[in-house]
């Protein structure tokens, strides 16, 4: 409230609001209900792109795309907004993987019900492994993730009841929403993953700007002095890994669904983890449409130079992929949505 | 089990574990030098591999002959890599572990890609050298020499590593740099000259280690993802930075390996190794010669 408004009460009306005064906060819930504005226009639009592209080369890209801007939102939301480095993650998109292939494949339950219980499964290993790993700091807790999960895929290599090293192939059934098998169109693919990303979009939205979020973002810049201020930091860990992971491991359930044939090398390498984290490092930690726009950039590029360089595994498109992680992480430390960051920052003050 | 069995259990263990020691002994310094991991530390060692294979196809002279010129090769390497990538990411002021994470990873990845292009993904061997198949008999436990060979180099590197920081001027700004980078600019030491050096070093030392792996170990474009995982777990159980840890480390690593191949099927051998280190890691967080 302005100075003047204070000392002249009389001169304002009391049934006319001072638009002024609230700016802050006004200013802020509007840019908030612009973001939503602008993900809704974005979601409906991507909506659309089935109906333009048919072929199916382009589709799996685009579906890859949309599905690792999810996992890198979910790997975002711990590794981003909390500030917790993990290279683990493939221990819990593998997990979903699993779970929905066993139920499936050996009970016959249908996926959604496997994509549930997955999602359920890894959060509740996270929390269990948030234990004893978030007293780790920095890199000692980023190599342990790692080791966790290269551990879970040494398990799952020698699990003779999941197929062990041969994994597990689903039956070709008929086109269906109930099974998420669709051979003929890869449409409904399209679809399924771009409402788990609008979700994923929506929760991140959703906490960053409640309670939970600005602990994450103590807990990342500070945790003595956020747990001098009454954050309990292993709590907002704690509950980052939960919906982290629960988020990974739906995103593990539908690309066995997409793919119909696990096996660990194909959804557990230590790769994966790399590839959830990578998308959210390029286009931005710790931002909401930073991950979308990393894996808009990565996933593309990864898929075309595999196959058009990638042939009898010369090894050129690692080469190109690996220069282009190192070029851009040099470049870029904030990542390419602070490109973005600074027009909004110009805007505003001129 | 005989006790037999067991010694030469042990004894292979022991002899893997000096070498494992060797492949950690660089990421230990470089991190401890300026708190940097090197996620293509695998990769290094995978190069210093193919360095050896190739100066021994070019020159046709024994493995162990050209073992100075590989760990040169290795030293320009560490140099380089510091001068080309990690200099900028040391000066990346948001994000700046995520920034040196992925750098290194990206080299990582370069390395392996160009490594997969240029030599292609067969496996390959080195089949002739002075020690290559041939056993040293203690007391019917046998012993591979080039097994023997590599537990030596690696004690004799760990003591000249010592000599080399406690008693020269480079080791002394080694390690003042260490402790505090800030004050060894104020007494003339170039803090970039010794990175590029520690790096060089770090390079050196895992460079010595593939040399002595080729001449008994497949190699391959991938080799180093296994021996690099197996590094960096070494090196935390040690404790970052720790030198005499990452010697303990590998030498426990690599018994416990060893013994875990007896008791799991062979497949499972890594899970010993996992198990332990994240048991020590719960109970001391820093390792178990760590400095935080």
């Amino acid at each position: 409230m302005s100075d003047d408004a204070m000392t002249t009460p009389v001169a304002t009306p009391a049934t006319t609001p001072t638009p002024v005064s609230l700016s802050p906060i006004a200013g802020h819930l509007t840019a908030r209900r612009r973001q939503l504005i602008t993900a809704l226009i974005v979601f409906a639009a991507l909506a659309l792109v089935p109906k333009l592209i048919s072929d199916v080369y382009l589709m799996n890209v685009l579906i890859l795309t949309l599905l690792f801007a999810a996992l890198s939102q979910s790997w975002n939301i711990l590794g981003g907004y909390c500030g917790q480095v993990s290279l683990g993650h493939a221990l819990y998109f593998g997990i979903g993987a699993y779970v929905t292939s066993i139920l499936f494949v050996k009970f016959g339950i249908v996926p959604w019900v496997g994509l549930a219980a997955g999602g359920v499964l890894a959060s509740l290993l996270a929390l269990a492994l948030g234990y004893p790993c978030f007293r780790l700091k920095g890199h000692y807790f980023s190599i342990a993730t790692i080791v966790i999960a290269e551990m879970g895929l040494l398990l799952v290599h020698n699990w003779d009841y999941a197929g062990a090293a041969l994994g597990i192939q689903w039956p070709f059934g008929p086109d269906s929403w109930w099974t998420l098998q669709f051979a003929r169109d890869k449409a409904p693919y399209f679809y399924f993953v771009l409402g788990l990303f609008a979700v994923v979009w929506l929760v991140t939205f959703a906490i960053v700007e409640s309670r939970w979020g600005y602990w994450w973002r103590a807990v990342k810049d500070n945790p003595e002095a956020a747990e001098s201020l009454g954050v309990t930091v292993f709590h907002s860990k704690m509950a980052a890994a939960g919906v982290s992971a629960f988020f990974t491991a739906i995103g593990g359930g539908f690309y066995a669904a997409f793919v119909s044939y696990i096996d660990p090398e194909s959804v557990m390498q230590f790769r994966f983890s790399l590839l959830m984290a990578l998308p959210a490092v390029l286009g931005g930690i710790g931002s909401l449409w930073g991950p979308a726009v990393g894996a808009l950039i990565l996933i593309p590029l990864a898929e075309f130079t595999r196959s058009y360089m990638g042939g009898s595994g010369s090894g050129l498109d690692l080469a190109v992929y690996g220069a282009l992680i190192m070029v851009v992480s040099l470049t870029r430390p904030e990542g390419i949505m602070s490109i973005f960051d600074g027009f909004g920052r110009k805007r505003a003050a001129s | 089990m005989t006790t037999q069995a067991l010694l030469q259990v042990l004894a292979s263990g022991l002899l893997m574990g000096l070498i494992y020691a060797l492949i950690a002994v660089g990421l230990s310094l470089i991190f401890g030098l300026m708190d940097v991991v090197n996620f293509a530390h695998g990769e290094f060692l995978m190069l210093a591999m193919y360095a050896t294979f190739g100066l021994v196809l070019a020159t046709t002279l024994d493995p162990i002959l050209l073992m100075p010129l590989v760990v040169a090769v290795m030293f320009a390497v560490g140099v380089s890599a510091y001068a080309g990538v990690v200099r900028y990411a040391m000066r990346a002021t948001t994000n700046q572990g995520m920034v040196q994470i992925f750098a290194t990873f990206g080299l990582a990845i370069l390395i392996q890609g160009l490594a997969q292009y240029f030599f292609t993904p067969d496996f390959k061997s080195i089949q002739h050298s002075w020690l290559g198949g041939r056993t040293l008999d203690v007391g019917g436990v046998f012993l591979p020499w080039p097994q023997i060979y590599g537990g030596l180099i690696s004690l004799a590197t760990f003591g000249g590593l010592f000599l080399l920081i406690t008693r020269t001027d480079f080791g002394k700004a080694l390690e003042a740099t260490r402790e505090d980078q800030g004050a060894v600019a104020l007494v003339g030491i170039d803090r970039n000259r010794v990175f590029a050096l520690g790096w060089g070093l770090g390079a050196a030392l895992v460079g010595l280690a593939g040399a002595v792996l080729a001449v008994f170990y497949y190699i391959h474009p991938n080799v180093g993802s296994t021996f690099g995982l197996i590094a960096y777990v070494t090196v935390a159980l040690g404790g970052f930075g720790s030198i005499f840890g990452a010697l303990v480390a590998g030498v426990v690593v690599g018994l416990v390996e060893a013994l875990t191949t007896v008791i799991l099927p062979p497949a499972l051998k890594s899970v010993g190794i996992y198990t332990l280190y994240l048991g020590v890691l719960f109970i001391r967080p820093s390792g178990l010669f760590g400095r935080l």
